[in-house]
């Protein structure tokens, strides 16, 4: 079983002949099995040479890093070596049709929008109101007739959806406007936290696949970001994330004083994150009954399977249905 | 040109021949192919003349003076492998080597013994033919269960499907 492994603490992650090494500031030192690891997460500020990114590169294990305020900074992505052009080409004519990019862009909105229905509908009496106002978007999806139009109901359900939060969450925690670069306040400071994870697991599973992360059709392919990971996170952060934010306040997991209070900006504290992750950590190695596969797959592998049918539909061989958790 | 891997998927799956020719391989991590991979790595230990690429596109696994050898994990495809060692032995006929082939189906302690005859070899210029036909095609053959989908690399690739909602 590959699993991911996470450092907070200052150091220098070295390699000693074929293992690897991690050594804190005090100099103690644990070893990590690089066989078995899939992704590495660097939040702590930490010292590593090419003989390391080396090491890791044959194992084809990913490394993740975060800054100080652990937003995203980038990944080393070992040398790629499931390549496609074939794959590549095709997933173009997606992006290049606009007839065929919009049925992309909605299927990723659809999916989004039945996962974050699913959540809140969980608190019936609550949420109601919420629940009418995103379906009575939502029926705009269809007859919308470009990608700006999408992106601007998917915004507005965005909102309606977390406004429902203030009725879902048991603690202080309020949701007044979504804030990002900084988070301004816990709840934002969740969210974007919760997002970044998301976002490079979805890397992560792009890349053992043939697709390619930089061609997307919700998001507008940009040089910053693997943009396709962001079209994949729609499906998965109300799935996934949001459910682990509502778990962790509602089970008093995290509480307020798991934040750091900056001018402005409101972040997790590292005790904060450790919380988070560890709940992430769980709910993607959690397993569902997959009605086609007639097998238990992992909340992580169904990320896979989504790339996977994304190459299907571009191939021409399955027309692409998004993930609506049937469970 | 054809490779052997190429004309054994032929005779498995012609969507699992589509697939990996087009570069949407799955084997890499499959646990079955890597077991594979590693008895590739420690079959014949006595003989010289092993992973010989021949014209940059079949390699043979082994090769002594009667036989090209070729080793398998287990005997559940017998057709297929019998067929991808014609194909050696064919494209080995047409370069002036005349052999026998072996298969060896270690774990299992079991060889079979291949020979060309004339019907093989037009069942296998046949099957060349077919493969750059199904090559051609800018789709994969439809998806079509067989008893041993499960077994495969390609099953969650090929069974990632949603149900009607």
């Amino acid at each position: 079983m590959l699993r991911d492994h996470y450092i907070f603490s200052n150091g220098r992650l070295k390699r000693k002949d074929n293992t690897l090494y991690f050594f804190d500031e005090q100099e103690n030192k644990k070893s990590l099995p690089v066989h078995q690891t899939d992704n590495l997460y660097i939040f702590g500020e930490v010292d590593l040479n090419s003989s390391l990114l080396n090491l890791l590169s044959q194992h084809d294990v990913h490394l993740h890093v975060f800054n100080y305020y652990g937003f995203y900074a980038g990944t080393f992505c070992p040398r790629n070596k499931k390549v496609s052009g074939f794959t590549v080409v095709q997933q173009s004519v997606h992006y290049l049709e606009h007839e065929k990019r919009l049925y992309m862009a909605r299927s990723f909105l659809q999916s989004a929008v039945h996962h974050m229905l699913r959540n809140i509908r969980r608190y019936k009496e609550k949420t109601e109101q919420y629940v009418k106002n995103i379906e009575e978007e939502a029926k705009k999806m269809d007859s919308a007739t470009t990608i700006q139009e999408l992106m601007g109901i998917e915004g507005r359900i965005r909102q309606h959806y977390y406004q429902s939060f203030n009725a879902i969450l048991k603690q202080d925690f309020i949701f007044e406007k979504r804030t990002k670069q900084p988070p301004q306040d816990p709840l934002n400071a969740l969210i974007s936290f919760g997002n970044s994870l998301c976002y490079t697991t979805v890397l992560s599973e792009i890349y053992k696949t043939q697709l390619d992360p930089t061609i997307s059709f919700l998001h507008e392919p940009s040089t910053k970001r693997f943009s396709l990971c962001l079209d994949l996170a729609e499906i998965f952060k109300p799935l996934l994330v949001d459910v682990v934010i509502i778990s962790c306040i509602n089970n008093r997991i995290i509480t307020q004083k798991h934040f750091d209070f900056l001018d402005g900006m409101v972040l997790l504290n590292e005790e904060g994150k450790k919380r988070f992750i560890k709940e992430w950590d769980e709910k993607l190695s959690t397993t569902v009954q997959h009605r086609k596969l007639k097998r238990k797959v992992s909340y992580r592998y169904f990320i896979r399977l989504e790339c996977y049918k994304l190459i299907k539909h571009f191939i021409g061989d399955e027309p692409y249905k998004p993930l609506k958790a049937w469970w | 040109m054809v490779s052997g891997v190429q004309m054994q998927y032929y005779k498995v799956c012609k969507r699992k021949l589509w697939l990996f020719s087009k570069g949407i391989a799955m084997e890499n991590e499959h646990e079955r192919v890597i077991e594979g991979k590693i008895l590739h790595e420690r079959a014949y230990p006595r003989l010289e003349d092993r992973e010989i690429l021949v014209d940059d596109t079949f390699k043979l696994d082994a090769l002594d003076k009667e036989y090209v050898r070729e080793i398998k994990i287990s005997s559940k495809m017998p057709e297929a492998d019998r067929f991808q060692m014609l194909y050696y032995l064919y494209e080995l006929k047409k370069r002036g080597i005349t052999k026998k082939g072996l298969i060896s189906y270690t774990k299992e302690r079991k060889t079979e013994e291949v020979e060309l005859t004339e019907k093989d070899e037009s069942a296998i210029e046949k099957a060349i033919k077919e493969i750059y036909v199904i090559l051609q095609s800018p789709s994969p053959p439809r998806l079509k269960k067989l008893p041993y989908c499960t077994k495969c690399a390609y099953y969650e690739f090929c069974f990632a499907l949603e149900g009607d909602d």
